[in-house]
């Protein structure tokens, strides 16, 4: 028997678009995926976070068909999938460099698919039109991939994704290539999208900002492993480990022998940076708040925040402050830091 | 204080007459360009262009029956000496000899280059490299001499075939008509197979650069857009290859229309172009006739490009 652990049943009643147990991709002797076990729910919007060779590529390249699991069991909307190659699989990806065909014209590329498929041109442009409509790229029909620029090929290359209609599509590392304006542009869109066409989409980045901002639910990576799983709120708030506190978000990870002295409780700590406060000359903490003391060791302006690093006896925590506080102290300054006692979240020990 | 031995300027002017010519030639791009390619488009120019008009030229003059003299009248006379069905057979021998030479090696070569292009790595990459390379590293004619031994009546392939007890299959073969003939040394057959070793390393080369540069994500792009192997490979490998093809087969087509050693050594008595250019030049003195036989394969080559270009062979480059 195969159990999922951790993984409770999808509170709401949907069918599983995608289902990994027990699944495992050897190269040589690295372990890309190893022993992953992941539902996502049809219309999710997952993304899969985590560093490069992580393995959330070769998740990724699973689902498409591109690679064979070595062991374990993956099913698309309950079709079991090993054996059966990408062609056969109605599962769409937008790659990384896009890979739009450059021999093709940007009608042509969208339209790929229905060609394949045998379908009439006339038919067949008409929908690619569409497919391209509904990624607002309009009256580029006849252009060359080379002649489009990186936005404009990621549109491209989105809508000859969605133009046969599939159960999955697969998103790898789109936004990757783009600057930071066009990219924070398409996350709307391509959250705006999904909603709107109600198809299951998954996510690859390395972006924790990305994650959290665009997806339903998000699965960490480390290793071939995942660390966890859940919505970006709950593993933002409650990292199960050291490495997700570390990856998703800042965080300050306190050991056990610091957190007794800081705390009085023994155990490994996450502390988020924007939930510590920088107390004024004779100002009191607020209620079951706990206070360190130590020395600021530098202090950066990042526009809408700043940033401090403070040498408390045993960690060098990091502060993260939204507003200006009444008097900015200066380097090798004295400051006294104070928190919630709920800022405070206990993480597994392992890893 | 260490500073002090650093000239003070922010720019340094002057210097030698070698400095200030760098500086010249960096700061001026476009004069060093000019420098470095007039060389080589004067040579171009003046002797590889200026010989080619010669040559078309002389195949414009005629040679006078009775004296052998070349006439210097301008006359289309010796073109129309090219369709007399002797000199005409010997362009179509050529021409087919070339395409077929051409069609085998692109069949040939396609896999090869195929599975250097996407599959071989490191040591098996080196190795590719030089199972094509290395007979370009002896003699042509070491090597078509070579050839000739193989398939003589006497040799290995003769031998090979009795052994197996296929002697029947070798002389059915042989006993074909146009291509058959005493030996496979003394048969178009055996010229077409000393062709396609000789030029298939010009095919392979080009075809194998151009898959090289078809990234993979290109081919599962298709198959995850639903293309079989087969039809990925209609739409996607074999487009973007294309301009590899066509570089290859102008190789491969070209150096056969052009070659007069193969023919010679290997193969029966009956003329190609090459041969044809050599005799009219040589003993025969009719410059004119063979300067006409050498504008047929550059005529044909063009028609052949056109044509290329026309079915969208370059459209990928």
């Amino acid at each position: 028997m195969v159990e999922a652990p951790g993984l409770a049943p999808c509170a709401v009643a949907q069918p599983v678009a995608v289902r990994f147990q027990q699944v495992s991709r050897h190269f040589g002797s690295v372990r890309a995926v190893d022993a992953v076990d992941l539902e996502i729910a049809a219309g999710e919007f997952f993304a899969m976070l985590g560093p490069s060779g992580s393995g959330k590529t070769t998740c990724l390249r699973l689902i498409a068909g591109f690679e064979q699991p070595d062991a374990g069991h993956i099913e698309i909307f309950g079709d079991t999938v090993e054996g059966v190659p990408a062609y056969r699989r109605n599962v769409n990806t937008v790659f990384q460099d896009y890979a739009l065909f450059p021999h093709m014209t940007v009608l042509d590329n969208v339209a790929y698919a229905l060609r394949i498929r045998g379908m009439a041109k006339a038919e067949r442009h008409a929908k690619a039109r569409q497919a391209l409509a509904l990624v607002r790229l309009e009256g580029y029909d006849d252009r060359r991939p080379v002649q489009l620029s990186g936005g404009q090929r990621q549109r491209v290359a989105l809508a000859r994704a969605l133009v046969g209609e599939p159960k999955v599509l697969l998103l790898d590392e789109p936004l990757g290539a783009l600057d930071l304006k066009l990219r924070e542009q398409m996350q709307v869109e391509l959250k705006e999208l999904q909603r709107r066409l109600g198809i299951t989409f998954v996510f690859v980045t390395h972006d924790q900002g990305e994650a959290l901002s665009m997806s339903d639910r998000l699965a960490v990576f480390n290793d071939g492993r995942i660390m966890q799983v859940g919505t970006p709120e709950e593993v933002y708030a409650r990292p199960r480990n050291r490495f997700v506190a570390g990856f998703v978000g800042a965080s300050n990870v306190l050991e056990p022998e610091i957190a007794e002295a800081l705390t009085g409780l023994r155990g490994h700590f996450s502390l988020r940076p924007e939930r510590i406060a920088l107390l004024g000359a004779g100002e009191s903490p607020a209620p079951d708040s706990l206070v360190a003391e130590g020395r600021l060791e530098s202090l950066q302006f990042h526009g809408a925040t700043r940033r401090l690093t403070v040498a408390v006896p045993g960690v060098t925590l990091v502060v993260t402050l939204a507003a200006a506080p009444a008097r900015l102290p200066q380097q090798g300054e004295v400051v006294r830091l104070a928190w919630p006692r709920a800022a405070l979240h206990a993480m597994d020990e392992s890893s | 204080m260490t500073e002090a031995t650093l000239p003070l300027v922010a720019v340094e002017r002057g210097g030698g007459l070698l400095r200030r010519l760098s500086d010249t030639l960096v700061t001026r791009p476009r004069l060093l360009l000019a420098i470095l390619l007039a060389p080589p488009l004067l040579w171009l120019g003046v002797v590889y262009l200026g010989a080619l008009f010669a040559l078309l030229l002389q195949s414009f003059f005629s040679i006078d029956e009775f004296s052998g003299l070349i006439r210097h009248e301008f006359t289309l006379k010796t073109y129309g000496e090219l369709l007399q069905p002797a000199n005409l057979d010997i362009i179509i021998r050529t021409v087919t000899m070339a395409a077929c030479v051409t069609l085998v090696s692109a069949a040939i070569a396609f896999p090869i280059a195929y599975y250097a292009a996407r599959y071989a790595r490191g040591r098996w990459k080196a190795l590719f490299y030089l199972a094509v390379m290395l007979p370009l590293w002896s003699s042509y004619l070491v090597r078509v001499y070579a050839w000739k031994l193989i398939l003589a009546k006497e040799g290995i392939v003769t031998w090979i075939f009795a052994e197996l007890h296929l002697s029947w299959l070798l002389d059915g073969i042989l006993a074909l008509p146009v291509v058959g003939g005493p030996s496979l040394s003394i048969s178009y057959l055996g010229t077409f197979l000393v062709f396609l070793y000789i030029w298939l390393p010009f095919m392979i080369l080009p075809v194998q650069a151009s898959l090289e540069r078809v990234p993979a994500s290109l081919i599962e792009a298709s198959g995850d857009l639903g293309a079989t192997p087969r039809q990925a490979f209609a739409t996607v490998i074999l487009p973007l290859a294309l301009p590899g093809v066509v570089a290859g087969s102008i190789f491969t087509f070209s150096l056969t229309l052009g070659d007069y050693i193969i023919p010679q050594i290997v193969g029966s008595s009956r003329l190609f172009i090459g041969q044809a250019v050599y005799t009219h030049q040589g003993t025969a003195g009719n410059i004119p006739l063979a300067a006409a036989f050498t504008v047929v394969p550059i005529v044909i080559m063009g028609f052949y490009l056109w044509g290329a270009k026309k079915l969208g062979a370059f459209n990928a480059l």
